[in-house]
């Protein structure tokens, strides 16, 4: 396990003996409420009544099947708002530690070496392309891999995982975790090639030609532009992750740090910034509290890291003295009406002007749509992948899934692990019916 | 306050709480020690024949994250020096006259042997001896023991050549590995005892080892039953408890009994009390917890007396037989069902999967519009603590259809959430026993219960 410095993984893994007593303590509701809110409905009092009666292979076989990156879920889902925020006991106890016993679970499994729990079934000769190897592709992969159909991997970077791997904060999910499910995926028998992008090196029409079905799950684009100037001194949010966890020793950190933005990415930007040693992070955000994207739990664990806001707040230009920021000019705003998003949208307010003290400006602000898929002929809403209920696009035998098809709401990684999963269960009723 | 002292047979003690015969009583300095907790008495643990022990003599049963929910053993009487107990008994009964000390005591089958224990005992200066006829293991191979309470003549026996030679109160200790716990009570009864206890120990197998398929606890790989006790066996003690509060003969010859089986709490003893046991015993939960345990069995227990208006211990001693009874007297026109609260259930569902499961399928989910929805209805694409939470159906009862079978009840995790709501009933009294008198051919001839059930409207579904 690769051990980075102020980012190691925040919660401890639950001991034996807790992760007996709050098995225990879970009441094994019939139609549980945490499973319904559960994107892949994991049977989540089975699998916690399996750790209970130490049927630890059983508790992990639970979970995969419903959900094969269930121990990336176990420490990214947001269970506040899913599994745990349904808990019958929270309401006035306190709720079975669903994430953390899901942990507990997929470590004891992968401790054994990388998961073979599935037998896949016999050859059904069907090919399919998955393009892009992260929560939503290897999951389609996975669920195919297992029906018996032939699945190759496309991705465009060197490791698989997607975001997994390369954008969620270590604190939350070391790397190791990532790439150990890629490994079970392959395990699976599904194929990878890595270094592959979609559109550049490889063509639909050719993915058309060698394989039965597509699925696209590419994710997103880059962070988009603020269009200020002095933009090409701010560093990319995610960028800044991915060094944070593939190379922490070469991450540049200012003293003065100023993430712009204020969804979870921004915060885990501050995060790193503050755990690596930035003397003063500060998040600035043309809205107010109540529009950020970050969720609540996020939001309060900035403020104990020490992270500061600045809402209501819009940068406008970036100073800066031979290429070193030296400072973010700002303007204060004031909210109007709602704009597209359903969110008060944020206008300047008159001579606001004022200047941040930053040495490092970073923005975290969403991610680009792709601009593959309108060049590939695939129709968009609103520069989304369009998918019927089949999560089949607008062509025939390509499908898509995860972020890219994510028009509206929050996206997380295990909605992406649910996409590919009911994918892969449409295309393979497509592919092998009529027998 | 309520006075929590009791004179048992004429053995006094400043409260009902006395250690068993057990590991908490092995020794003086143990006793001392309780007695400084406040135990109002304890019963030595068992001296006579020469015995050696082993080691993992304890087993457990532990169930869903609690320890120790019962407790088995295979130790046997004391392994002390016969001498270092008998005077070590003399000095805990100087140092705490006004403690009961009981002598529990097994020896061989002979009446001299039975004489010369009951001597030796008399010369400590203790205040009564308990016979153990009861302990089921290793002793009883010997003819000791449970061998003895389970031959009521000779229980009868050994009690007399006990009576014969006794100045104190004797105390016969009963085993529950029997099928009439009454008919060994009789026999102590007829030979003159001046008290009862019970339960003893049960047999029993705690468990198998799935690591090396020995018995649990394994003593050199070998393991066999042994005596069974602790919050598990308080229902079986109840029911032996009351079995001799009713029985004419047991009853009507006025023996005190001393209750014990699993007391852990003062509620336990509470419930002893009212079912006729007039001292109580403690071993279990002392072996779980320790002495200190005696603060709360008193306080609590006195509290309760001081709500419900008893001023002492005698008032509650069997107030609750006069309940007993047996199901041909119960009233077949009694109706009770379940209803839910709704404010304060959790949607857990466990009343729905067990009564649709395995009772009489009268429990309903009801959306808030009013309608009636499966489990797992909702759509896969459905998720969220927003959704989940919003759109979960509340468990019904639908009363016409609930037998008042009361299993929702008992599964229920919230405290006062489901309850048992007694209906008016819709035709009049009426018990098996006199349906046996008046209508014989309705127990006997599925038709004629048939044509019973008509005229009285009874519906079963």
């Amino acid at each position: 396990m690769h051990l980075v410095p102020g980012l190691e993984e925040q919660l401890p893994a639950l001991t034996p003996q807790e992760a007996i007593v709050e098995s225990n303590r879970c009441l094994f509701c019939f139609d549980a409420p945490c499973t319904h809110a559960c994107p892949t409905h994991i049977d989540i009092p089975r699998f916690i009544k399996k750790i209970a009666t130490d049927n630890l292979l059983g508790s992990a076989k639970t979970i995969l099947e419903a959900n094969l990156l269930g121990a990336t879920c176990a420490r990214v889902c947001p269970v506040q708002e899913l599994c745990e925020g349904a808990c019958v006991l929270g309401s006035e106890h306190r709720p079975i530690p669903i994430g953390r016993l899901q942990r507990h679970s997929m470590d004891d499994a992968y401790a054994r070496g990388v998961p073979r729990i599935f037998k896949t079934a016999a050859r059904t000769g069907k090919k399919i392309a998955v393009i892009g190897a992260g929560p939503a592709g290897l999951s389609c992969a996975g669920e195919l891999a297992k029906r018996g159909h032939a699945v190759t991997v496309f991705e465009r970077r060197d490791l698989g995982g997607g975001l997994s791997t390369y954008g969620i904060i270590s604190l939350r999910e070391p790397v190791d975790i990532a790439l150990a499910e890629v490994e079970m995926i392959r395990a699976l028998g599904v194929e990878f090639r890595a270094g592959v992008e979609f559109g550049r090196e490889l063509s639909l029409t050719e993915l058309q030609v060698d394989f039965d079905a597509v699925f696209v799950s590419a994710g997103l684009g880059a962070t988009p532009l603020l269009g200020i100037p002095g933009e090409e001194s701010i560093v990319d949010g995610l960028a800044y992750i991915e060094q944070s966890k593939l190379d922490l020793r070469n991450l540049q950190v200012g003293r003065e740090v100023v993430v712009i933005g204020a969804g979870n990415t921004a915060i885990d930007c501050a995060t790193i910034a503050k755990r690596q040693g930035a003397e003063r992070v500060t998040i600035v955000y043309r809205r107010s509290e109540a529009e950020m994207s970050a969720y609540g739990h996020e939001y309060d664990f900035a403020k104990k890291e020490g992270v500061e806001f600045r809402f209501l707040t819009q940068p406008v230009e970036v100073m800066t003295d031979a290429k070193r920021v030296t400072g973010l000019v700002c303007v204060s705003t004031e909210l109007g009406e709602p704009d597209g998003s359903g969110r008060r949208s944020p206008r300047e307010v008159p001579d606001s002007r004022f200047v941040l003290a930053a040495d490092q400006v970073v923005k975290a602000i969403g991610q680009e749509k792709l601009s593959i898929a309108a060049a590939l002929g695939i129709v968009t809403e609103r520069g989304f992948i369009q998918v019927n209920d089949n999560f089949e696009t607008s062509v025939q035998g390509i499908y898509a899934g995860g972020d890219c098809i994510r028009t509206r709401g929050a996206s997380s990684t295990v909605m992406a692990v649910q996409d590919g999963k009911l994918a892969a269960a449409a295309m393979h009723s497509r592919l092998t019916w009529p027998i | 306050m309520a006075d929590l002292s009791i004179n048992f047979a004429g053995i006094r003690s400043p409260n009902p709480f006395w250690l068993a015969s057990a590991p908490p009583t092995n020794s003086g300095a143990q006793i001392h020690k309780a007695f400084e907790a406040g135990w109002g008495g304890a019963v030595w643990k068992t001296i006579g024949a020469p015995v050696l022990n082993v080691s993992n003599r304890y087993g457990a049963w532990h169930y869903g994250g609690q320890r120790m929910l019962a407790i088995n053993n295979v130790e046997l009487i004391s392994d002390r020096p016969i001498e270092i107990n008998l005077r070590e008994i003399a000095e805990v009964k100087r140092a705490w006259p006004d403690r009961a000390v009981v002598v529990s005591a097994m020896v061989e089958s002979k009446p001299q042997a039975w004489a010369d224990i009951v001597r030796r005992i008399e010369d400590t200066g203790a205040d009564g001896i308990e016979l153990n006829y009861g302990c089921p293991h290793g002793m009883s191979e010997r003819g000791m023991g449970s061998a003895v309470g389970q031959d009521p003549q000779y229980c009868e026996e050994i009690t007399g050549w006990v009576m014969s030679a006794a100045k104190l109160p004797v105390i016969v200790k009963l085993t529950p590995n029997i099928t009439n716990i009454v008919v060994p009570a009789k026999a102590a009864v007829a030979a003159g005892a001046n008290a009862l206890s019970l339960i003893n120990t049960l047999n029993s197998i705690v468990g198998v080892d799935l690591e090396t398929l020995e018995i649990t606890p394994s003593i050199g790989g070998k393991g066999g039953h042994g005596g069974y006790a602790g919050p598990a066996v308080k229902p079986i003690a109840l029911n032996m408890l009351s079995a001799l509060g009713v029985d004419e003969t047991v009853a009507g010859s006025k023996k005190p009994i001393s209750g014990m089986g699993g007391i852990s709490t003062w509620k336990d003893a509470a419930e002893f009390l009212l079912l006729g046991a007039s001292s109580l015993q403690v071993c279990t939960a002392v072996m779980h917890y320790g002495y200190r345990i005696i603060e709360d069995l008193c306080d609590g227990l006195s509290n309760w007396m001081d709500a419900k208006g008893f001023t002492n211990i005698r008032e509650v001693t069997g107030k609750s037989l006069p309940r007993i009874s047996d199901f041909k007297h119960f009233d077949l026109a009694f109706r009770a069902v379940a209803r839910i609260d709704a404010a304060s259930c959790i949607k857990c569902n466990l009343c729905y999967v067990a009564c649709n499961d395995t009772a009489h399928q009268c429990i309903d989910l009801v959306a808030a519009n009013g309608e009636l929805v499966q489990p797992g209805a909702y759509d896969v694409r459905s998720n969220g603590r927003q959704e989940a939470v919003g759109t979960r159906a509340q468990p019904r009862v639908r009363e016409q259809d609930c037998v008042g079978c009361r299993l929702c009840y008992n599964v229920c995790p919230v405290e006062a959430c489901i309850r048992m709501v007694e209906l008016p009933p819709v035709r009049p009294a009426s018990t098996w026993d006199e349906i046996s008198r008046g209508r014989p051919e309705v127990t006997e001839d599925w038709q004629a219960m048939e044509r019973y059930r008509d005229e009285l409207g009874i519906r079963i579904h």
